[in-house]
């Protein structure tokens, strides 16, 4: 990304912020997804359901609603469209029918009301992005891409790629062509960066965090192994390159042999681990097989950066559905919740207790 | 639009008219069969195969084993199951093109046919029942396109495909039927003639109409008037045709590509059903309608050229 000029210097457009509540209230951030962070889909698609199936609740609360998110996204994506354009076409890039978030991909491009596209549908020619249409090639200003860095030009990265557009790198140096988001953006959430967020935020910014991180040791360095090593059974361990809850040692739930075969591979590759505590995540009374049983929770609001930041109040809630569990990736068999934001100056209504000796 | 979903959309269509199209000349055919000796209804299943676009390497053992292998077996690239899903596979590609209604119908359709896989003799039992609601499930979404979708360019891609296929596969079971069958031009029919010829009739959902148009007296020469030229018949060949000129001319305008040749093929047919008359047509028949399967697929092949598979330098000089 040397020597290429990105629009209003937005790298990250679309972020999703994990946030997790800590056993005093407090949220603390637990990691920041930069690349294609998805699951916004089930944040709109969870609060057509509830409004479906409870909508008396809605009644009593002052829910801010979040179904403008299609408008603002595109909003923001056209504010990253080449300034001379002015009435730029926007698509959004699918790796097609076969990829797990294919269903988010087509709701958010019916949202917006935008073409949905696959690499075989672009062509490059005299470094400008064209899609074939019934009516002729037309030309594409900005392409909202959910298809991952090392896919997405074959003649640039991966030579075996059929997924991606060949010459769309040279194109968006060019910048003839807006990608979103850019590409390399993975390694701002790196998990070996992690730690350094705060520290970041400082020197950039000259500001202090407003969310706190996760207390997280490097096990690079020498005592912060020595400590972690000796209570591999309280801590988490985390691979820094990994996502989706894989590569992932839970101190308190894992077995002997676990911890023997992780400690062995933190020896051989210290720095490609990090570790942190293991936190009591916060839970949500579920509706579980009949009964209402807690299971934890997590928290990943969407912010969108163009012209100006906006975040949708509201987010997507993950659940790690199975009792105790940790793990509330939806690779990892967990699910989600509606979430609601409040109007400030609501009162929810009056607790009903249940009555004595209930 | 793009050039893929377009093609998608078109397919989508032509799946789905193709499954109702097989379920009819299935239903029928069946309820025929009961009547006729069983070395006559072998011969009959057999005749069926041959106005498949693509005439299978099997032949059929028995009324049961052609009933399941054109309804239920996936293998069978021709069959009601196969069609269905490779419908519902053509939408679910482009799922933001078309409608919820839409999708929802085409769903409920392959849950449908999917959900019948059932040991012989209860399928034997239900066949008329799978059948007629197939149909129905079809014609339902054609109902909730035309109800729910914005009638642009995608919609005449799905009226472009839903003709093309409508207008190859009459024009082939026609085709078959003029040629196989003994058929004297003007005579009243025997019994058994009688079954057979209004068998045709029924499996192009034309009974009913024809005895409005012509009364119950059946002769071949007006059954090949009304399926070839009637232009009001929605299963004629003649109005299938009308509505493929139509919205080929439709979707011209809207890309500013009129007159190409998808286009002239379109008129070229359509003339020659708008002006043909009965008596020039029907020496030849068989010939004539083999004649406008060849045309339906040239236009499906420039409509290709046209709109879909066409060279990127063509595209870039315009």
């Amino acid at each position: 990304m040397q020597g290429v000029d990105v629009r209003h210097d937005v790298y990250v457009s679309v972020a999703g912020t994990d946030l997790v509540r800590l056993p005093d209230g407090s949220f603390a951030v637990l990691e920041d997804n930069l690349r294609v962070p998805s699951g916004v889909s089930y944040m709109l698609a969870n609060r057509q359901v509830i409004k479906r199936v409870f909508p008396m609740l809605f009644s009593s609360y002052d829910v801010r609603p979040v179904d403008h998110y299609g408008q603002e996204l595109l909003a923001t994506l056209r504010a990253l469209a080449p300034p001379h354009r002015a009435d730029p076409t926007i698509v959004l890039l699918t790796p097609g029918v076969f990829n797990s978030a294919y269903f988010e991909h087509t709701f958010l491009a019916r949202q917006m009301g935008i073409d949905l596209v696959e690499g075989r549908d672009l062509f490059v020619h005299d470094n400008v992005v064209y899609m074939r249409t019934t009516a002729g090639s037309k030309r594409v200003d900005v392409i909202y891409r959910r298809v991952d860095d090392d896919f997405i030009d074959p003649l640039a990265f991966r030579p075996d790629s059929t997924l991606g557009v060949p010459g769309l790198f040279n194109a968006y140096r060019a910048g003839n062509v807006a990608l979103t988001n850019a590409i390399g953006t993975g390694v701002a959430d790196d998990k070996a960066l992690y730690a350094y967020v705060p520290a970041l935020i400082k020197y950039y910014l000259a500001e202090e965090p407003i969310l706190p991180n996760v207390e997280t040791w490097q096990l690079g360095n020498p005592t912060d192994r020595q400590f972690v090593l000796e209570r591999l059974d309280e801590l988490v361990v985390k691979a820094v390159g990994e996502s989706g809850g894989y590569g992932m040692l839970i101190g308190p739930h894992s077995t002997a042999t676990e911890r023997e075969e992780f400690r062995r591979r933190i020896v051989a590759d210290p720095r490609n681990y990090i570790a942190q505590p293991t936190l009591a995540l916060s839970a949500a009374p579920c509706f579980v097989d009949g009964r209402v049983e807690p299971r934890h929770v997590d928290l990943r609001p969407y912010i969108l950066s163009g012209d100006e930041v906006v975040i949708v109040p509201g987010g997507l809630t993950r659940v790690a559905l199975r009792k105790g569990s940790l793990v509330v990736n939806s690779s990892q068999g967990g699910g989600s919740k509606d979430t609601w934001v409040l109007s400030p100056g609501v009162r929810p209504p009056t607790r009903v207790d249940p009555p004595a000796g209930a | 639009m793009l050039s893929r979903v377009a093609d998608s959309l078109y397919w989508m269509s032509r799946y789905l008219e193709r499954a109702e199209h097989m379920a009819r000349v299935v239903n029928v055919n069946l309820n025929l069969t009961l009547d006729r000796a069983p070395q006559d209804a072998a011969r009959h299943w057999g005749r069926l195969l041959l106005a498949l676009p693509e005439p299978p390497p099997w032949a059929p053992r028995s009324a049961s084993d052609f009933v399941e292998r054109a309804t239920v077996d996936l293998a069978n690239r021709e069959s009601i199951a196969a069609c269905i899903g490779a419908a519902r596979e053509n939408a679910r590609q482009v799922r933001e093109e078309i409608s919820t209604e839409m999708w929802e119908e085409v769903n409920r359709l392959f849950l449908h046919v999917r959900g019948n896989r059932v040991s012989e003799r209860e399928w034997t039992a239900g066949t008329h029942e799978f059948l007629t609601s197939t149909i129905g499930g079809v014609q339902m979404f054609q109902g909730v396109t035309d109800a729910t979708m914005t009638h642009g360019e995608g919609w005449h891609f799905i009226e472009l495909g839903r003709y093309v296929e409508r207008t190859s596969s009459t024009a082939a079971l026609l085709e078959v039927q003029f040629r196989e069958c003994a058929w004297d031009d003007d005579q009243e029919l025997g019994v058994s003639e009688y079954v057979e010829w209004v068998g045709l009739l029924k499996s192009c959902c034309a009974f009913e109409a024809y005895c409005r148009h012509y009364t119950a007296d059946v002769r071949t020469r007006r059954i090949a008037e009304f399926l070839v030229l009637n232009d009001q018949f929605p299963r004629s060949i003649h109005f299938a045709v009308r509505c493929i000129k139509s919205s080929l001319a439709a979707l011209a305008e809207r890309s500013g590509r009129a007159n190409g040749r998808a286009d002239r093929l379109a008129g070229r047919l359509k003339a020659s059903l708008d002006y043909g008359q009965v008596d020039e047509i029907i020496g030849e028949l068989p010939a004539f309608l083999q004649g406008i399967v060849r045309q339906a697929s040239q236009i499906n092949s420039a409509v290709y050229q046209q709109y879909i598979a066409y060279p990127i330098e063509s595209a870039l000089a315009g």
